[in-house]
């Protein structure tokens, strides 16, 4: 029997599943990948999944083709997205950099393993942060979201979804070994009320004349891309283009697209950052997690709290762009900062770097998830 | 005296983006004449211009993408045939066509081309296989012929090229032809062939390239490579040669096997579907 798009219910849900079915409810209809634990689930449920609503999955030769078809059927139109880990980003790395520069939405689920390398396929990690901010060559931004729950795997994979058309680039979904092996409660609303953002297209039809593909007169600096086939004659290129899309190698008009790209994310950053805050009420000592630590570090600031600790947490749902205003803010009446992350200090570099000052870590390169006491020893030790 | 005729329009305006020229190829190049076949299989087809799509991947070849006024991208070197195969899964109406060279898509893309000959997907690719890598100034690649020379064999190439036609072959693709710039008609009518025929469909054109291969070869000029394709051609027809003997050799009265290689229906690549019930 063939299921609806959109599973409305409440379900007790892998988190792996979670992610497929918030793609197929966005609206996603096209998936390419290359199996790699622990995201498979994801590719062998869409599998299934997609046949069911009329979409397209295909299984490639590897991450480098993965990643470019799902750029060229974003080309054509569609919601496209593929899934992996660790060595699998490292290979789309590439083409996500084609992405970034043709200004192609589409979306890479990446569930973190414990790398560098192959390193430990079945258990979990952190350690893509930085590689999903600057793992491409150049400078450009991109979006990142960190889910902490099936449930977030659900509904993070349609917010990036509609992040990366609304931005015109592609979105990443870190997420990791435990939150997408973990089953617990989804709910998956009414199909009424799921958001969905339309990519922005040209205003006019095509009237034969060389259409500015990348005349960006809007303020979100995002510009309004035509898909293939509409009668625009378009050309991307991956080469630095004026306006038109057309090659020009001229050092003004690379630091005014390379730029734009940049400032298009920066500028649109309120709309795009998602966090949570957690016992922020007269909170003198803040805990910065994200993704399956956040679970255990809400764990430890409870325990704090009830030891009369002033303990906060601020949860990054969002990774990238970097929430760099609410932490400074934040940092005004905070006395200390501690991460935790299942890595060796990703994000508390760039906590650092916002707050200016040492940032306690609380870390683990991978393997395990961090338990609660690591990061409850490290709130006490700062409270005495 | 008789009257001069001006052209108000050149018959391929509509398909050559004019703003765009001159191009960067090389006097002598093959590429546009290619591009050219390419341009007027369009003109000849079925399907209206707005439906064709070309993705180019990097390299001289690769820039055809960048001079045609259709929906073209110019994507990552070797990433072409992955990128179409998007296009075309995503919106089956489109005629998607890959223009690269070899380099591009035997040497960096070769993975990609293999396997997309295998599921058979419907694209047409057209491949300058001018030997080397011209883009990048002449080293040797996965298509260069023994004894050959390149920037990075200065002492010739020792490597078993490719043969292309019979790796396609032995991979599955719908559709398989060599020819070279010689070949112009061959080329335009393989190409709109292509457009129509189910499954992957590879088109090999060798094209002279004086400046990356003919300078390290003692090739002269682009005319001197086009007299070489037209004295050493044989069609597969007319004469019976082995595999072995259809790998490209330029040493001396080697012939070059040219034609249609294959032409056969298998099913093309096709989403799965789901059991209705
Ligand atoms: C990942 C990557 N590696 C290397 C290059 C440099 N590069 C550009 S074109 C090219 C070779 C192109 O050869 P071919 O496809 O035969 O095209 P031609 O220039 O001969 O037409 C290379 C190696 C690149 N652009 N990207
Ligand atoms: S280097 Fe070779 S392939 Fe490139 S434009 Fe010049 S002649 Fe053509
Ligand atoms: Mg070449």
């Amino acid at each position: 029997m063939t299921r609806p798009a959109v599973l409305t219910g409440k379900h007790f849900m892998h988190g792996d599943h979670a992610c497929a079915e918030g793609a197929l409810a966005a609206g996603c209809r096209f998936f390419a990948g290359y199996p790699i634990t622990p995201s498979t689930e994801i590719a062998e449920h869409l599998a299934a999944r997609l046949p069911e609503v009329d979409g397209v999955f295909i299984q490639m030769e590897d991450e480098l083709a993965s990643m470019a078809t799902i750029l060229g059927a974003s080309a054509a139109g569609a919601r496209s997205m593929t899934a992996t880990s660790g060595p699998g980003l490292s290979l789309m790395m590439e083409n996500l950099g084609l992405g970034v520069m043709l200004e192609l939405p589409t979306l890479v689920v990446d569930v973190m393993r414990g790398s560098p390398s192959t390193g430990l396929p079945t258990l979990p990690g952190q350690s893509d942060v930085m590689q999903a901010r600057w793992g491409s060559h150049g400078d450009f931004a991109v979006i990142a979201y960190s889910p902490w729950s099936p449930q977030e795997m659900f509904d993070l994979t349609i917010l990036s979804f509609n992040m990366a058309d609304l931005y015109c680039v592609p979105a990443i979904l870190l997420a990791d070994e435990v939150v997408g092996h973990m089953v617990e409660k989804v709910t998956i609303p009414p199909e009424d009320k799921i958001d969905h953002i339309e990519r922005k297209k040209p205003s006019k039809p095509a009237d034969g004349s060389t259409y500015k593909s990348y005349l960006v007169e809007d303020p979100d600096l995002v510009p309004a891309l035509p898909f293939a086939g509409e009668g625009y004659h378009i050309h991307l290129t991956g080469l630095t283009h004026d306006e038109r899309g057309y090659p020009d190698m001229s050092a003004e008009t690379h630091d005014h697209l390379v730029r734009r790209l940049f400032e298009k994310i920066q500028k649109n950053a309120n709309d795009i950052i998602r966090v949570e805050g957690y016992e922020l009420e007269g909170a003198r000592i803040m805990v910065v997690s994200y993704g399956c630590t956040a679970r255990s570090a809400h764990s430890a600031v409870l325990q704090a709290r009830a030891k009369g600790i002033p303990a906060g947490l601020l949860r990054l749902v969002s990774i990238w762009p970097f929430p760099e205003c609410i932490i400074r803010d934040l940092s005004k009446s905070i006395d200390h900062f501690i991460v935790a992350e299942m890595n060796l200090g990703q994000v508390r570099l760039e906590v650092e770097r916002v707050v200016h000052r040492d940032v306690i870590g609380v870390h683990h390169a991978g393997g395990a998830m961090i338990p609660p006491e690591p990061i409850l020893a490290a709130i006490e030790a700062v409270a005495k | 005296m008789s009257q001069a005729i001006v052209a108000e329009k050149h018959p391929l305006d509509d398909l050559i983006r004019a703003d765009r020229m001159p191009h960067i190829w090389c006097p002598g190049c093959g590429i546009g004449i290619i591009m050219r076949c390419y341009a007027q299989a369009i003109l000849d087809s079925d399907m209206p211009i707005d439906k064709h799509i070309v993705v180019s991947g990097i390299g001289c070849s690769g820039r055809v993408a960048g001079y045609m006024k259709l929906d073209s991208y110019h994507t990552t070197h070797g990433r072409a045939i992955p990128f179409a195969t998007g296009l075309k899964l995503a919106n089956p109406s489109l005629t998607v066509s890959v223009f690269s060279g070899d380099g591009d898509l035997a040497a960096i893309g070769g993975n990609h081309l293999i396997h997309a000959a295998r599921r058979n997907i419907d694209l047409t690719v057209v491949c300058i296989n001018n030997f080397n890598f011209g883009m990048t100034g002449g080293q040797v690649g996965p298509t260069t012929p023994q004894g050959a020379f390149g920037t990075t064999a200065p002492y010739g190439c020792q490597e078993l090229p490719f043969n292309l036609p019979g790796l396609l072959k032995a991979c599955g693709a719908n559709f398989v032809s060599r020819w070279t710039a010689v070949h112009v008609r061959q080329v335009r009518d393989d190409i709109q062939y292509a457009f129509s025929k189910p499954g992957f469909a590879f088109i090999e054109v060798l094209a002279p390239c004086p400046i990356g291969f003919g300078k390290s070869n003692g090739i002269d000029d682009g005319l001197e490579e086009m007299e070489m394709y037209r004295d050493r051609s044989v069609h597969i027809q007319e004469a019976k040669a082995s595999e072995e003997e259809m790998v490209i050799d330029l040493r001396a009265d080697h012939p070059i096997y040219v034609g249609r290689f294959v032409d056969r229906d298998r099913p093309p690549f096709k989403p799965a579907e789901a059991l209705k019930s």
